[in-house]
């Protein structure tokens, strides 16, 4: 890998490349449940932006804030949640994390910090924003890390608030994942110029990283991150991945936008877990039987977690106009 | 009992609050120095200081986002809107993101967030900065909208929605920042979904919203001269709305006209007129009547601007059909 990790303890790289595994395995099921008819609706998948989400929210305590995306799975997972909930969540069923209300497109474990996948392109960015904006008046130092797509760069939104976040130097990381492709159109043909220069344009401090290197991804955040709590923020990243799959699950037939060839080549020759499997076994981290437990244990996790969501309990009818406000427990009674 | 502008009534509902809670904090356009365009929050920054009362870049859609953010996380913003009109400018921070988190996140997230803006014709303001999109927002599950008709009301209701753990968006008429209502010295909220009967009456109901009540009021004086007896009820909020209470008063006077400064169609007043049609239909002597601004972006001539809203003397002159009978079945 091109990184040092001279200050990561073991502990840390094992974490991520767990965390890896058990992104690429609940999209791997999660395709499975869409091909076999049993997931209601689509789904986008992260498979191969795994390092990404890792590497960031390795950086990040529980009390971090984060907002994601509908390519959402892999933040939600990086950020702490357990399959079981969500699971039950891709699957509508009671015990998801928003009681399956919310479904692929705004899962979310909120008790660590992750404050919802949004399905408007760039429609989170003033709530990260916001979040950092809040943890300065509070006066903590919680840092919100605000993940979007290359697609997301063309909405004004992001414009207006990184302009706000650098006058008033919010605890904010913006987190450009460019894999590339804007739905089904190549991001060389939706952004003009640079995508870092937008940030720095603001006076933003930028970064263009390897967003298949976790390693070098985790370095770069955790410095940034303790740059951020002591108030030099805001931070623009821009990630260079990839998505394996297509725009969603339902985007099979994509060779007019994408060649097989490119496809494979990034699989091949980019794919973040068999670069760091092999990391950790060329310095001697872990052997191949450790690595290959690892993958056991989170398969294994995986299946009994798809098993239990397809058995449990759908939401009770009477659940439709609950959580509409607050403080009115049904809002059409 | 004092009496107080509604600015300077939304003025003391804001400092008592930021006093009692110091989570509470404003984000807008212009409103510390310059205390927004109309005067309503001068004096706050000097209270509260530039944290706490916070000037923003001309953004309404990053700083309603932001607003959403910070109430997601502890926060209880008052987001400041300079015109009504920009809500359109808004309306993803509003509609998509702050209305539907509790619910998309199963009743996880909360969004303890006010924003507080405008609505009213006949400023000379043409087209856009005239307009009363109330019921756009309402139309939409997981928002409150209150509509304050007075000082009294502007203060209580404000109160209440910075209180509230939903979003809230606060509609006061930008002609009646200067009106003086009798405002308590003492503290008050006013709880929401609590409609306010101002007047007493037997031969028809007149439903007015915000300014619109006062317009009730007068037609229903017209009235009185008459020896036509209105009953006058103001909302308050229209979500929550106190449909019992307008109920009750339908069936009591079988016949109704509901007045508000939003468009006719598909408005305020379609929504009000059908549920008193759906649930007092037996009651009534005619189909409850709409009175809403005419359905056309508001103009700026004042010989055209004045005619396109609702009017004491227009609901007075429909009042008098329908006591007669003449509306029956016409509307």
């Amino acid at each position: 890998m091109s990184s040092s990790s001279a200050n990561l303890s073991n502990e840390s790289i094992f974490r991520m490349y767990r965390q890896m595994v058990r992104i690429r395995t609940f999209e791997d099921n999660a395709n499975q449940l869409y091909l076999s008819a049993k997931m209601p609706g689509l789904t986008h998948m992260y498979s191969g932006e795994e390092a990404v989400a890792v590497g960031i929210c390795e950086a990040l305590t529980s009390d971090d804030k984060i907002t994601s995306t509908h390519r959402g799975h892999g933040h939600c997972v990086a950020k702490g949640a357990e399959f079981k909930a969500m699971f039950c969540e891709l699957l509508g069923r009671e015990e998801g994390y928003c009681r399956g209300k919310g479904g692929s497109m705004h899962i979310a474990d909120q008790s660590n910090g992750n404050l919802g996948a949004n399905a408007i392109v760039g429609g989170s960015l003033g709530i990260a924003t916001g979040a950092a904006l809040s943890s300065k008046l509070r006066g903590t130092d919680e840092v919100a890390v605000c993940f979007f797509g290359d697609g997301a760069t063309a909405q004004g939104l992001m414009y207006e608030v990184m302009n706000m976040a650098a006058l008033w130097n919010l605890p904010v990381i913006y987190a450009c994942e460019n894999n590339g492709y804007s739905e089904y159109t190549k991001t060389e043909e939706i952004a003009a110029g640079s995508i870092t220069a937008r940030a720095e344009a603001f006076g933003i401090e930028s970064h263009q990283v390897d967003g298949q290197d976790v390693l070098a991804v985790n370095k770069l955040t955790e410095e940034l991150v303790a740059r951020a709590r002591a108030g030099e923020g805001p931070f623009f990243l821009e990630l260079m991945t990839y998505r394996y799959h297509g725009h969603h699950v339902g985007d099979i037939n994509r060779e007019y936008y994408r060649a097989k060839e490119e496809e494979s080549e990034w699989k091949s020759n980019r794919d973040p877990i068999i670069r760091l499997r092999g990391y950790m076994i060329e310095n001697g981290i872990a052997t191949e039987a450790e690595i290959d437990a690892i993958n056991e244990e989170v398969f294994k996790d995986a299946s009994d977690a798809v098993e239990y969501a397809l058995n449990a309990k759908y939401p009770d009818p009477s659940e439709v106009d609950m959580h509409v406000f607050t403080d009115v427990k049904h809002a059409l009674a | 009992m004092r009496n107080i502008t509604l600015s300077q009534a939304v003025n003391e509902a804001l400092a008592e609050e930021m006093r009692r809670d110091e989570t509470v904090f404003i984000i807008g356009e212009d409103v510390a120095e310059a205390g927004t365009p109309f005067k309503i929050l001068s004096g706050l920054v000097e209270e509260f200081g530039t944290n706490r009362v916070i000037d923003t870049p001309i953004s309404e859609p990053g700083f309603m986002g932001m607003g959403v953010g910070a109430a997601m996380t502890g926060m209880r913003p008052v987001v400041d809107l300079m015109f009504g009109d920009f809500i359109f400018l808004v309306m993803d921070q509003l509609c998509n993101q702050a209305a539907k988190t509790h619910y998309m996140s199963g009743g996880k997230l909360n969004v303890p967030m006010v924003l507080r803006t405008n609505l009213g014709a006949t400023r000379r303001s043409a087209a856009q900065h005239s307009q009363s999109l109330h019921a756009i927002v309402a139309h939409i599950p997981g928002i409150k909208v209150a509509l304050p008709s007075s000082a009294y009301e502007a203060k209580g209701l404000l109160k209440t929605a910075i209180r509230d753990n939903n979003p809230v968006v606060i509609f006061e008429d930008k002609l009646m920042y200067q009106d003086k209502a009798e405002v308590p010295e003492e503290e008050y909220c006013i709880p929401f979904g609590e409609a306010n009967i101002k007047r007493e009456g037997t031969d028809i109901t007149l439903i007015g919203t915000s300014s619109m009540v006062q317009v009730c009021e007068k037609a229903a004086e017209i009235l009185a001269a008459e020896g036509i007896s209105a009953e006058v009820i103001d909302p308050r909020t229209i979500v929550p709305l106190d449909e019992k209470t307008l109920v009750e008063s339908a069936k009591k006077t079988s016949r109704v006209i509901v007045v508000d400064e939003g468009h006719q169609s598909f408005g305020t007043t379609s929504e009000i007129a059908s549920r008193i049609n759906e649930k007092a239909f037996y009651y009534l002597d005619a189909p409850a009547l709409r009175m809403g601004a005419m359905d056309v972006p508001i103009p700026f001539s004042p010989a055209l601007e004045d005619i396109t809203v609702p009017t004491a003397e227009g609901v007075a002159e429909n009042a008098r059909k329908l006591v007669r009978g003449e509306l029956i079945n016409a509307a």
